[in-house]
């Protein structure tokens, strides 16, 4: 198991966002957290990156806890986020965002006096990721300039950077034009894929996403585990679908998609 | 490039064609040049402004005076290296403290300590002088001893020339420090200290090396003002001369590297030439700023930019017509 949530509570004053939430993840296991809105998924990508602590449960990270870490030692440990609004540094190009990230995976922050120009290394990584994120030809644009789907991945591609453990990705499409999210996705897991990133876990409101890429899915519902299983499994699920999706006729949708889904990985 | 060759020529030129007075004005240019790259380095790289770095200048100058009117140690590489060190020092201690903070927050905070040191100094009389100060005695440099030569010979010229290395010195450590791995990380910080976090750069930490390098340059400016005042007192440290800092860091321009450097001249010169005819050059520099902060956000070096970018667009399309 990589990242445990054992019995997760979080208070939003009165209000009880996460209700004793227990979820494991597997190493190499695609797994999207679904939910209508206010379920608590955000909640709980943030009690597992440490932006929240929990008020009771744990987090384990590889059998040790984690849970009220800082960010700086989660990204250490192998812990990367992105966050559902886009997040960019608007004041620098697409190569010096990359770069920020190559430099704090190779421990290099500190170095006060030596040429980031002449770091090979750091070039080069930063380099091999915005060629697996089709970014190569905006590399010394500002990243205040790009369109919306060339920051989503920006924000994410900086993270993967880090090249971490397990990544969570919160809304990785959100804001994005409909016929831009499915290039996305698979930019981002053909990316992972190249980079040795195996485990994923990302909310996700786009159940064409969901069931198209997702080895498991969990759904969230007034703080709690909804249900935990296959695409397979949930797409057959009336209270998840009715509850998340909110129309019954979304059966035969994600059963089209499972069924094309099948008919791409044979 | 080509201005850097310009401004260097003019700096060595300077003392042998301009008036001995002026010479001796520019000095204060190479003291407070070499603040405010340190300023810059918290105001425009790490998105932290300053209100009292009057401190660190106050700490480096006060070093001076003690060192050369209490111990009689005249040696100008000593001092500055004791101005840096205890800049360093304050700048690490009073850092802890602010660097917790942001915006308005760490402006007051860094205010509060100038204010604070800025007592100590009234306070303390039998040590620092109070409100009378201390007077400096002129230096050695490199070992020379050159009390012989007349006040004004020796700062429009060895002064002069001392304080141009140190000044390009100074300059060129922080060009090397923005422009390295720390450096883009502390934009980073600027720019989304939340994102920044999440790419696992330490936010606080950096921070707080950025105040200490930011109060060392700041110092090590204040103990090369020192000499050329010839006195320190507790005005050195006051508020309005933090002010007059960040106001040289917005007349240059400080998102541009060189633009406080351009500030620091244009208002040292300007000063001279305003209070020259009323003592109210403050209202004059008041009405000045709220023009630039209204019309010239970027600062000179933005006017700069615009002019030479459209003289380019139009030797541009003048080629293309021909």
């Amino acid at each position: 198991m990589i990242l445990e949530a054992r019995d997760i509570k979080r208070f939003y004053g009165g209000f009880c966002a996460l209700d004793g939430v227990s979820l494991s993840i597997r190493e190499g296991e695609f797994v999207s957290v679904i939910g209508p809105n206010g379920a608590g998924k955000t909640t709980l990508i943030n009690v597992l990156t440490g932006f929240l602590k929990p008020d009771e449960g744990s987090v384990l990270f590889q059998g040790r806890d984690i849970a009220g870490k800082s960010p700086e030692e989660l990204t250490r440990l192998g812990i990367a986020r992105s966050f559902q609004l886009v997040h960019v540094f608007p004041g620098l190009t697409v190569l010096e965002t990359l770069q920020v990230a190559v430099i704090s995976r190779l421990g290099r922050g500190t170095k006060w006096l030596a040429r980031l120009a002449s770091d090979r290394e750091v070039m080069k990584e930063a380099m091999e990721v915005a060629e697996l994120f089709g970014l190569t030809p905006v590399l010394n644009q500002s990243s205040s300039g790009l369109p919306q789907g060339a920051k989503k991945l920006l924000d994410v591609a900086s993270a993967f950077a880090l090249r971490p453990r397990i990544i969570l990705l919160d809304e990785p499409t959100s804001g994005v034009s409909t016929a831009d999210k499915n290039r996305i996705m698979r930019t981002m897991v053909d990316a992972a894929q190249k980079m040795g990133i195996r485990t994923i876990l990302q909310v996700e409101h786009d159940m064409d996403i969901v069931f198209s890429y997702s080895d498991r899915i969990v759904a969230v519902h007034q703080g709690r585990i909804l249900a935990d299983g296959s695409p397979e499994e949930l797409q057959g699920n009336e209270d998840v679908i009715c509850t998340v999706v909110g129309k019954k006729e979304c059966f035969q949708t994600f059963q089209t998609i499972l069924e094309a889904r099948k008919a791409t990985e044979q | 490039m080509l201005l850097g060759i310009g401004f260097l020529l003019a700096a060595v030129v300077w003392p042998f064609v301009g008036k001995e007075y002026q010479v001796y004005l520019s000095l204060s240019f190479f003291s407070y040049s070499i603040a405010l790259l340190g300023l810059n380095l918290l105001f425009n790289y790490t998105g932290l402004i300053s209100f009292g770095h009057a401190l660190f200048l106050g700490i480096g100058g006060y070093t001076a005076a003690f060192m050369t009117h209490k111990y009689s140690i005249l040696s100008m590489e000593l001092i500055m290296v004791v101005a840096v060190l205890l800049s360093g020092l304050v700048a690490f201690l009073t850092g802890l403290i602010c660097v917790r903070y942001i915006k308005i927050y760490f402006a007051m905070l860094t205010l509060a300590f100038g204010m604070l040191f800025h007592s100590f100094l009234m306070k303390t009389y039998a040590l620092t002088g109070g409100d009378e100060g201390m007077h400096v005695t002129q230096p050695k440099l490199l070992s020379m001893d050159l009390s012989q030569m007349d006040k004004m010979s020796f700062f429009s010229g060895p002064y002069y020339f001392y304080s141009l290395v140190l000044f390009l010195a100074a300059a060129f450590l922080m060009w090397r420090i923005v422009h390295s791995h720390f450096g883009l990380s502390l934009q980073a910080i600027r720019d989304n200290p939340d994102k920044a976090e999440y790419l696992g750069v330490s936010i606080r930490r950096y921070r707080l090396y950025a105040f200490v390098i930011s109060g060392c340059f700041a110092g090590l400016g204040g103990a090369l003002m020192a000499p050329v005042t010839g006195h320190m007192d507790p005005a050195m440290v006051f508020w309005t001369h933090s002010g007059d800092m960040v106001f040289m860091a917005l007349l240059g321009g400080f998102s541009n590297f060189f633009g406080p450097m351009l500030g620091s001249l244009v208002f040292i010169f300007l000063r001279d030439a305003v209070s020259s005819f009323t003592e109210y050059w403050r209202f004059i520099f008041g009405a000045l700023l709220a023009a630039l902060v209204i019309l010239a956000p970027g600062g000179l070096m933005g006017l700069l930019g615009r002019a030479w970018a459209s003289l380019a667009g139009a030797r541009g399309s003048g080629e293309q017509a021909t």
